[in-house]
């Protein structure tokens, strides 16, 4: 459920200050070409909330995210995250900051198991290093450590049924929730969210917000990216709206869409899309 | 009968043992990690002239051996640093074209007096010490069907110490291609930036393979210069279309499968040739078309494997197939 009470007292305008932000982008910039993708004055976001990036097709939501975790470079702008400066540092530091995402995409390591691919998630594991690799008793501790932590979370994801089958035998929304699991191996403080319920069986996007809920729960910060708008009002306690590229509006769930810019935005580019029964 | 047994002789020659080592090489880089080297024979080459070399200037064998594993690092190093932060093909471009150069350098006159420019260093310049460490004794002994020379050259010596490193380097990809390790690797074979997602230094990891690999496939050319001697043109780029061939057959990223592609390969491309010496006449075919012949079946082999059966002969469809 949202929980009106964190951030209540923050202004529902564009580029507003947090009172406890994990994250911070400012005048973050990036052209395709002539093509100008992401223009972000400001942004911030509030450590453990579940903060919504919504936006029509194409408003340069997955760019916005690519540039935060380091799979893209943006032209001009500075970032941190965690109080650390996120310019240059590249993905995989980024994760082992903290910061893990997900992707529109999803990406399965479809040759390997589940278990492999969950276990990869997991972060500390000294046999990852050439010469510890060759000597078992050095890794085997925290590799059942890792294992259970992993079937803790397969169990949690439904997935754990599937631990042994090929990760490339999963159907579209298991891989999304493999993926999701997968991220949460490493124990992040944010989570990156890039449509994690796309394709997911709407049985299954029930408990998938609850996952999402349990994350904030457990001291986690959610971003999420998502264009179903009942999702959205469900779990968030924020919501960020970009379209072509600016952040247009922010707010509670609950008034956000009554933004006029939001409207124009969506009506604008899309008039069938749903923006959720009470608007 | 005696063909049989010559063919049969080739399964656990000192080559076929040589090009399973740079077999298992190249599996480090293609079968776990999915890199394209299509120059490991410029890396068999580097290790050849390292170790003879070495010995010819009087260093000790183990010193020898860390040299050509030495020059490997260097040359790995060199080719992935600018390659392997670019993603796909560059990496097999520019290996396919540094080993060449590797083989020009080899042949050119400039380094005559180390290389031997393209007459290259004589067996008997740097086999020496290998030989007489032998414990077998220095005349021809037959075992079975076979009779080679207890230590010198193409010897039951030399094929023990090469089927002894075939093993250890067999051990080396099991025990790492099972273990954390081998699991970033395999990971950065599906998906590069799935891989970055969760925390690991791709370009590190996709170093690390292009090094042992690379090393691997020098002492796989330490071992093939004991049978033979150092001759620059002996590891073109056929040797490296070789080496792809026996690891396709026998299925990447399997622990046997370099081994086992080895030995069909070699095994099977002597009984072509002997067949074909046998049963087709001089006057249709005279012997100096065998050997092109034998190598063009091969050719047909190799692509009816990769049709109807892309994960060789030991391998795992679902984990990895040659998606050509
Ligand atoms: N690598 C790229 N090269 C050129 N243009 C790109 C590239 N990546 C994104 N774009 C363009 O940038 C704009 C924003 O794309 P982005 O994928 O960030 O949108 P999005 O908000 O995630 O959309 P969706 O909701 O459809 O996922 C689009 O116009 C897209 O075509
Ligand atoms: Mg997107």
């Amino acid at each position: 459920m949202p929980d009106p009470t964190i951030v209540a007292g923050i202004d529902p305008v564009p580029g507003v200050a947090k009172p406890d932000a994990i994250l911070v982008a400012d005048g973050v910039k990036r052209r395709f070409g002539g093509l100008t993708a992401v223009d972000v004055a400001h942004f911030e976001v509030q450590r453990n909330t579940i903060t919504a990036l919504i936006g029509p097709n194409g408003a340069g939501k997955s760019t916005f995210f690519n540039l935060l975790t380091g799979f893209d470079q943006a032209q001009e702008g500075t970032g941190t995250f965690d109080g650390q400066p996120l310019r240059g540092m590249p993905p995989a530091k980024v994760a082992r900051a903290g910061m893990v995402r997900t992707f529109q995409l999803t990406k399965a390591l479809e040759g390997m198991s589940v278990m492999e691919n969950m276990r990869l998630g997991a972060q500390d594991q000294p046999g990852e290093n050439f010469f510890t690799a060759f000597v078992p008793p050095l890794w085997r501790a925290r590799e059942r450590e890792i294992t259970e932590q992993a079937h803790e979370l397969l169990h949690r994801f439904k997935l754990y049924e599937k631990r042994d089958d090929s990760a490339g035998s999963l159907s579209g929304g298991q891989r999304k929730l493999l993926e999701m699991a997968r991220a949460l191996m490493s124990k992040p403080t944010m989570v990156m969210l890039d449509e994690p319920m796309a394709g997911v069986n709407p049985a299954l996007t029930e408990s998938l917000l609850d996952h999402i809920i349990e994350l904030k729960e457990e001291g986690m910060t959610v971003l999420f990216v998502e264009h179903d708008m009942h999702m959205v009002r469900r779990i968030s306690d924020w919501v960020a709206v970009m379209a072509q590229g600016k952040l247009i509006a922010e707010g509670p769930a609950g008034s956000v869409m009554q933004n006029e810019a939001v409207q124009d935005a969506y009506l604008g580019a899309h008039h069938d899309t749903d923006l959720g029964e009470d608007l | 009968m005696d063909l049989l047994i010559d063919a049969l002789g080739e399964s656990f020659a000192p080559a076929t043992a040589a090009f399973a080592i740079a077999a298992i090489g190249l599996n480090f880089h293609f079968g776990l990690t999915g890199l394209l080297n299509m120059g490991q024979a410029g890396f068999m080459l580097l290790g050849m002239y390292g170790y003879a070399i070495s010995i010819r200037n009087g260093l000790p064998i183990w010193a020898a051996i860390l040299i050509a594993m030495g020059t490997a690092i260097v040359f790995g190093a060199i080719l992935g640093w600018p390659t392997l932060k670019l993603k796909g093909d560059y990496l097999s471009i520019v290996t396919i074209a540094a080993a060449e150069i590797v083989r020009y350098a080899g042949r050119s006159q400039t380094f005559v007096n180390l290389t031997g420019a393209s007459v290259g260093i004589r067996g008997n310049e740097y086999k020496g010490p290998f030989e007489d460490l032998s414990p077998f004794p220095d005349e021809r002994i037959t075992v079975l069907w076979w009779t080679y020379h207890g230590s010198a050259s193409n010897s039951w010596w030399l094929r023990l110490v090469a089927w002894t490193f075939v093993g250890l380097m067999l051990l080396v990809f099991w025990r790492l291609s099972r273990s954390p390790w081998g699991r970033v690797l395999k990971g950065i074979r599906e998906d590069e930036d799935a891989v970055r997602s969760l925390g690991k230094n791709v370009y590190w990891y996709k170093m690390q393979a292009l090094i042992i690999g690379g090393v691997i496939g020098a002492l796989g050319g330490v071992i093939w210069s004991l049978g033979n001697s150092v001759q620059p043109d002996s590891m073109g780029r056929a040797t490296t279309f070789w080496i792809w061939t026996l690891l396709l057959l026998g299925g990447a990223a399997t622990v046997f499968g370099p081994v086992v592609g080895s030995i069909v390969f070699w095994t099977a491309l002597s009984l072509v040739k002997g067949l074909a010496k046998l049963f087709i006449p001089e006057s249709i075919m005279p012997s100096t078309v065998i050997e092109p012949f034998a190598l063009m079946l091969v050719g047909v082999t190799l692509m009816l494997l990769v049709i109807f059966r892309p994960q060789g002969l030991l391998g795992n469809k679902k984990e990895l197939a040659f998606h050509a």
